[in-house]
């Protein structure tokens, strides 16, 4: 069925109102695992947000192609087969064009195949019935909501450092308290959806 | 982690309950963990279908193992698991609708969930067929016995009810926050608060034993 939200609510709502990490739980892994530190967190963001923008135009193919032969039940097999080539792709591409940026990202490249987040916004297009424009602009939002947390909380993190806390609480139980206290401020957003 | 052929049975399985749970030891699969656990149903729902696709999986996987080429075995495993993931998908939806509902896409995300392919790749590979069901049924349990962990406080304290049953009364006024998104992070966070609390008592203890 088609939508009738406009492209800016679109943006807003994956990226703010129903943000990816801090209200609809996807990405925890790398949102718990590389936000040490500022400068990582903002490469990690920058390549999912690619990825993302390119695994959802191709699923948005897949998923045309799939109707018209009547072979809905392959699609959860197939967006992972398409999301696994999409990471192996922009890493040939990166290394070719771009080795800076290549070895900058290093690991992050090829952990993002198994980023639910990715998976998350190629099933929620598809659900919502979005065409290919509003798949584009919903990625681009999820992408940059996804920046947007882990960059928050990467920043925390490092001032965190500093601070001098008890032992027990040290690692990730106190990742966690923060990002309840982000996600808690987040939901304030929900007030943005009309 | 070395594996040494000679594990026993018991051993591989109780492993996965506490001493290695996936979720509060390793800080695996947390993504579902804190999505559905708002209640002790989904909570239950989502353990078990994960655990089914965890043990057909790795059954697979370790029948298959000496078949499977080392450069393809990733992109192998996770079509193994998808396979399963489409099944367990439709089962539920034949099953409880609602259910269904409650859980969303994240029955379609257990494909990416870190503990199966983590399973499969660390242990499924290398051991034989019984070990490895036996291993992965340890770990779903210890998954889903997580998830019924966050899932039981966060009904009781969010809702006042546990598994629809009311608990504290008609006059219980819920705290829904716990309901809410952050709910999850703030219930798993008190978790692992409690359990690196134990781990250092117990370490205090064998320390002024020991001396």
């Amino acid at each position: 069925m088609p939508t009738t939200e406009s492209l800016p609510e679109i943006f807003l709502n994956a990226c703010l109102i129903n943000n990816f990490v801090l209200s609809m739980f996807l990405g925890i892994c790398p949102f718990l695992g590389v936000s040490g530190k500022f400068e990582t967190a903002t490469r990690m963001g920058m390549a999912v947000m690619f990825v993302m923008l390119v695994s959802s135009v191709c699923a948005s193919g897949i998923n045309w192609l799939l109707i018209r032969v009547g072979a809905e039940y392959l699609r959860l097999i197939c967006y992972i087969a398409v999301i696994a080539s999409a990471v192996q792709l922009v890493e040939m591409f990166l290394k070719k064009f771009s080795p800076a940026l290549f070895r900058a990202l290093g690991i992050f490249l090829p952990l993002i195949t198994t980023n639910c987040a990715i998976l998350g916004v190629a099933l929620f297009q598809t659900q919502k019935g979005y065409d290919l424009i509003q798949c584009i602009v919903y990625a681009l939002g999820a992408g940059a909501g996804f920046t947007l947390a882990l960059t928050i909380m990467a920043g925390l993190r490092e001032s965190l450092e500093l601070a001098d806390v008890p032992d027990v609480v040290k690692g990730t139980a106190l990742t966690l308290m923060v990002a309840g206290i982000l996600s808690l401020a987040f939901m304030g957003f929900q007030g943005l959806s009309g | 982690m070395p594996q040494t052929k000679a594990e026993p049975y018991p051993d591989a399985f109780i492993k996965g309950l506490w001493r290695e749970n996936p979720v509060f030891v390793m800080l695996l699969g947390m993504c579902p963990v804190l999505a559905v656990s708002n209640t002790v149903l989904n909570a239950l729902s989502m353990g078990l279908a994960a655990t089914f696709v965890l043990v057909m999986s790795c059954a697979l996987v370790s029948l298959l193992r000496r078949f499977i080429p080392k450069q393809v075995r990733i992109a192998t495993f996770i079509i193994i698991i998808a396979t399963f993931v489409t099944m367990v998908d439709f089962a539920i939806q034949a099953i409880s609708l609602d259910v269904y509902n409650a859980l969303g896409a994240f029955i379609a995300l257990i494909v990416v969930n870190c503990i199966i392919l983590g399973r499969a790749e660390a242990y499924a590979s290398k051991n034989d067929p019984v070990r490895a069901v036996i291993d992965a049924a340890g770990m779903g349990l210890g998954f889903t016995l997580a998830l019924l962990c966050l899932g039981s406080v966060r009904e009781l304290l969010g809702f006042g009810t546990f598994l629809g049953f009311n608990v504290f009364g008609p006059h219980f006024e819920g705290w829904s926050v716990l309901i809410l998104p952050p709910g999850g992070f703030f219930t798993l966070g008190c978790w692992l608060l409690l359990i690196s609390w134990m781990n250092k008592r117990k370490a205090r203890l064998a320390e002024s034993e020991a001396a």
